[in-house]
C-alpha cells in the first residue's frame, strides 16, 4: 500500500514537472547553428541527397563505427553465453507444425523483404533508411524464414564470414579517407557525382553497403544462436 | 486533423504500455510492448523522422519481440525440468 503510495507521489511529481515544462518547449523556428552548417554545406561537400545519412556517415562517421563495435560486442556475448553444447543430432524435435498458410506465404514473402533489405541500405544516401534499418529489414526477414520453418539450421560459417569481411572493410574505407582524402572516413576518396544520382556520394553507398551487411548478420547472429538454444535439453 | 491522430495513438500507446505492465500473462505483455513499439515507429514518421521510424519497426516491434519470445520459452522450459 504504502509503495502504490509512493509510486502515485512520484508520478504526480513528474506530471507537474512536465506541466510546467510544457510551456517552454516548441517547434524549433530556426536551425541552430551546427545544424545550419550541416544544412548548407552538406549538400555540396558530401553530395548525399539524404541529409540524415550525411550527418551519420560522414560527419559523425565515428560515433557510427562505435555504434556497430557496440552491436559485435552484444552479439559476440550472446553468443560466448548461450553456446553451452554441441547438441546432439537426434534430439527428439516436438515443434508444433507451423501453419500451410504461413508457409506458404512465407516462401513468397522472404526474398521480397530481403530484397527491400537491400535496397534500403543501398539507397541510403537518397531516401530514408541506411544500413542500420537494412540490416535491421534483413534480420526480420530471417526471423520470417525461421518462423516457417522452426527447425531450420542456419549456416554459421557464412553469418560470421560476411561479418568480419563487411566490418574489415568498413575499416578499410574509413582508413583509405585519411591517406586519399582528408580524414577518417572521408567519403570524398571516389569523387562524389551527379547529386541525387544512385552513384554519388563518394563512398557512403559502399559503407552504407557494408554497414548493412554488418548489421544484418550481427542480428542475424543473435536470432539463430537464441532459435539453436531451443531445442536444447537443459 | 495530424493533431487527432497523434492525440489517438499517445492513448494507444499509453493504453499499451499499462497493459504490458500490468498483464499477469508474459505473453500478452510481450506482444503489448511490441504494439507500443509499432505505434511509437508511426508516431516517429508524423513528426517527420522515417530513418527512426524505419529503426523501431523493424528492431523494436520485430526483432526484440521475436527474441522476447525465444527467452521466454526457454525459461518455461527450465521451470518445467526444475519442478
Amino acid at each position: 500500500m504504502l509503495k502504490k503510495i509512493f509510486v502515485l507521489a512520484i508520478l504526480a511529481v513528474f506530471a507537474v514537472m512536465l506541466f510546467r515544462s510544457y510551456g517552454l518547449v516548441g517547434a524549433n523556428e530556426e536551425l541552430n547553428e551546427i545544424a545550419t552548417r550541416y544544412a548548407q554545406k552538406g549538400p555540396e561537400e558530401v553530395g548525399a541527397a539524404n541529409l540524415v545519412t550525411a550527418v551519420i556517415v560522414t560527419y559523425r562517421g565515428l560515433d557510427t563505427l562505435g555504434e556497430v563495435t557496440i552491436l559485435f560486442l552484444a552479439a559476440s556475448i550472446i553468443g560466448f553465453f548461450l553456446k553451452t553444447k554441441q547438441q546432439n543430432e537426434k534430439t527428439s524435435e516436438n515443434v508444433r507444425k507451423t501453419s500451410e498458410i504461413l508457409e506458404t506465404a512465407a516462401r513468397v514473402i522472404t526474398p521480397v523483404i530481403f530484397l527491400f533489405g537491400v535496397y534500403v541500405f543501398i539507397n541510403g544516401h537518397l531516401t530514408p533508411g541506411g544500413g542500420f534499418q537494412g540490416g535491421a529489414i534483413l534480420a526480420s526477414g530471417l526471423v520470417l524464414m525461421l518462423l516457417a520453418n522452426p527447425v531450420k539450421k542456419v549456416n554459421h560459417t557464412i553469418i560470421s564470414l560476411l561479418e568480419s569481411i563487411s566490418g574489415f572493410s568498413f575499416l578499410l574505407l574509413g582508413v583509405l579517407g585519411i591517406i586519399l582524402a582528408d580524414g577518417f572516413l572521408d567519403n570524398t576518396i571516389l569523387g562524389t557525382g551527379d547529386f541525387g544520382e544512385l552513384i554519388s556520394a563518394g563512398a557512403i553507398p559502399i559503407i552504407y553497403i557494408f554497414i548493412g551487411l554488418k548489421v544484418g548478420s550481427e542480428l542475424s547472429g543473435i536470432v539463430s544462436n537464441l532459435q539453436k538454444t531451443q531445442k536444447e535439453e537443459i | 486533423m495530424i493533431k487527432l491522430i497523434a492525440i489517438i495513438l499517445a492513448l494507444a500507446i499509453l493504453l499499451m504500455a499499462i497493459i504490458a505492465v500490468e498483464n499477469k500473462k508474459l505473453v500478452v505483455a510481450v506482444i503489448a510492448a511490441g504494439v507500443v513499439s509499432l505505434f511509437a515507429s508511426v508516431f516517429y514518421l508524423l513528426l517527420a523522422a522515417p530513418d527512426v521510424a524505419m529503426t523501431e519497426a523493424a528492431i523494436g516491434s520485430g526483432l526484440s519481440t521475436i527474441i522476447f519470445f525465444y527467452v521466454l520459452n526457454k525459461i518455461r522450459k527450465n521451470r518445467k525440468d526444475h519442478a
